[in-house]
């Protein structure tokens, strides 16, 4: 078990370092020059040689890559000042700090996938799991065609609604906006209450539908039979049986959703106006600040690998097959 | 006719005969798949339609017509100045027509959506029979290539790299044409987007790879060539229909989420993604905006996906929901 999440790891970590070594190639050497794009349009070719210098741009790729791998861990010194240990260089746009932009703006985006997660893994197995239980009656089939219907509302539709209808119309909540968690656990929870449900509505949908498939089909197999045949009461099957065999399609299909509930954050950040990387991607491509998006790229792509790893383990722990084999 | 002789004879049918006949039996993915050809047909249709209906998505109609908007720049009419002559409204700020300008935003969205579906298919296919029928090293590489390409945080990469790939060809402070921000987006998606293709069909060839009809073409001397192309393919060609059904509305939403997010089509390119950015920001004034493109898209989502969820039936009548 603990070889497989290790042998997993490092596997992640070659592909985090395959990805930082990709992206820089493609923003620092394809387009044009980004000196010209931190320094204007009336830019003389002094003041470019100056930010060629001070971006270490005159070195060649390799070079630059190293100095910037160099910069994550010992940290680098721009002529705007020192950059400390994990230093993801410095913004062409607010001339501040990417690792600090980041951190300000990561916990934001923590709160609303951890969130969203919890909100679909929950309700979207939950419901799968009672359509599957009263598989045939109303009960199932109105979640069945509920979870049709909205699966197809994306974010960027319902957020608006759900904003109309709860915000504006009976203020029955304010308007989301992030709260630390230290500021008070309530706070935090009903200021990202709306943004929570909308992200996760589609997810949520396809987990249901999802779910009772794989429940159905498991509730099918001859060792669920046997187990019903010796006695075990339908329930203690259910959940014993039925719903473990369940996890393994479940959770693989999680492992490759994972980047799309990034993706998701991001339009939900947007929608709302929540400041987090999701919007700071987004922001720094709009300003072309390269080191910005780089950044933003490499932190989104860690996050992502990290769950994957976790997801991974869950896999290890449900199926055996995955930890022997 | 006489219903003797000509029902009795045995009559041989090819498998795609026998999958048009179960579908055309399963009314759902009959009329989803007319909702799905309806779309494709208005858009294809919309600059016919729109000369029929005397106007289009670019004409500034306030500019004309003071009464349309008020003093806000809102819609003076009821619901978001929805008349005989603005079927779907006016838009709020510019006043141009909503109608024509999903008519053709869909156009935009829905023609992307197909060719982008079409190369990331072909590249998919042509990458999986490669890695299942070589095997060995070139398997193995393969695989891990696609290994990589799925581990990127793909939306966020898209939203990162499609306005570098516009800016390969075009210089600073140049005015970017449209063709050029339709290739980056299309050659952005189709990079990220092949991978589950490939993968699928890499393990249906390695498994169709050693039944006795290929071993037999391979003994009688057919070529490498000839068995991925007349062996191969044709028993690919269901999980590529199948799965090229679910991959199309998927590719329609990227396509509709990099122009949401603002770095898809621009104006004055009618997308039906941006619709919804500037929907969501005039949302608290003028929300009937927002309803004509978010009702067609929730209808087409759902349509293409019982649709999908249909030809997958009709193909596989096994593989029960």
């Amino acid at each position: 078990m603990l070889q497989f999440l290790l042998r997993r790891t490092i596997g992640a970590l070659v592909i985090l370092l395959l990805i930082s070594a990709v992206t820089f190639v493609i923003f620092f050497q394809l387009p044009g020059d980004p000196a010209y794009l931190s320094c204007g349009k009336n830019c003389g070719p002094a003041q470019i040689d100056l930010i060629h210098r001070n971006l270490g741009l005159d070195e060649s790729i390799p070079v630059q890559y190293w100095e910037f791998m160099k910069g994550i861990f010992v940290g680098r010194t721009f002529e705007i000042g020192q950059c400390d240990a994990p230093c993801l260089g410095v913004s062409f746009h607010s001339r501040e700090m990417v690792w600090d932009t980041i951190v300000d703006r990561f916990p934001t985006t923590l709160s609303l996938t951890v969130g969203g997660f919890v909100v679909f893994l929950v309700v979207g197995l939950g419901t799968g799991m009672i359509a599957a239980w009263k598989k045939g009656t109303l009960i199932d089939k109105g979640f069945s065609s509920l979870s049709l219907v909205l699966s197809s509302f994306q974010i960027y539709f319902l957020g608006p609604i759900v904003m109309g209808l709860v915000v504006w119309n009976h203020g029955w909540l304010d308007a989301p906006k992030y709260f630390p968690i230290t500021d008070g656990v309530g706070k935090w929870f009903l200021g990202l209450l709306i943004p929570w449900l909308v992200m996760s509505t589609i997810f949520t949908a396809q987990y249901t539908r999802l779910m009772r498939s794989t429940m159905i089909e498991q509730l099918q197999e001859e060792h669920v039979r046997t187990a019903r045949a010796k006695g075990m009461s339908r329930v203690y099957v259910f959940f014993r049986y039925a719903t473990r065999g369940a996890m393994i399609p479940i959770v693989t299909i999680l492992g490759m959703d994972l980047s799309g509930l990034l993706g998701g954050a991001i339009v939900t950040e947007l929608t709302f106006s929540l400041a987090g990387i999701g919007r700071l991607a987004v922001e720094s491509v709009t300003n072309i600040d390269l080191p910005l998006t780089m950044g933003v790229m490499l932190v989104g792509a860690t996050f992502i690998l990290l769950l994957n790893v976790v997801v991974d383990a869950a896999y290890a722990y449900i199926d055996p097959r995955v930890r022997l084999g | 006719m006489p219903a003797g002789a000509d029902a009795k004879k045995l009559e041989g049918r090819s498998p795609g005969q026998l999958m048009w006949i179960r579908f055309k039996r399963d009314r759902t993915g009959v009329i989803s798949g007319c909702v799905v050809l309806f779309f494709f047909l208005i858009a294809a249709l919309a600059p016919v339609i729109s000369k029929l209906y005397g106007k289009d998505p670019y004409t500034l109609y306030a500019r004309k017509d003071f009464d349309l908007l008020d003093d806000y720049g809102l819609p003076s009419g009821p619901n978001g100045g929805i008349s005989g002559d603005f079927w779907f409204g006016v838009e709020p700020g510019l006043g141009r027509d909503v109608f024509t300008q999903l008519l053709y935003g869909m156009r935009t969205t829905l023609y992307m959506a197909l060719l982008i579906t079409i190369v990331t298919v072909v590249t998919g296919v042509i990458i999986g029979l490669i890695g299942g029928y070589a095997g060995g090293r070139t398997d193995y590489w393969l695989g891990r290539i696609t290994d990589f390409f799925m581990s990127f945080p793909s939306q966020l990469f898209m939203i990162a790299v499609t306005p570098v790939v516009v800016s390969l060809f075009v210089g600073r402070n140049e005015e970017v044409p449209t063709y050029i921000r339709a290739f980056s987006i299309i050659a952005v998606l189709w990079f990220l987007g092949w991978m589950g293709m490939s993968r699928l069909i890499r393990g249906v060839t390695l498994s169709l790879r050693e039944r006795e009809y290929v071993e037999a073409a391979r003994v009688a001397g057919a070529s490498r060539w000839r068995i991925l192309r007349k062996e191969l393919l044709p028993n690919v060609v269901t999980p590529i229909l199948v799965q090229g059904t679910y991959l199309l509305p998927g590719t329609m939403l990227s396509v509709a989420f990099l122009s949401y997010v603002g770095v898809g089509f621009t104006e004055p390119t009618p997308d039906w993604g941006r619709m919804f950015a500037k929907a969501g920001h005039i949302y608290e004034n003028a929300p009937t905006y927002m309803f004509f493109p978010g009702v067609a898209m929730v209808i087409f989502v759902v349509a293409f996906n019982l649709f999908g969820d249909s030809v997958r039936d009709a193909f596989d009548p096994k593989s029960g929901r």
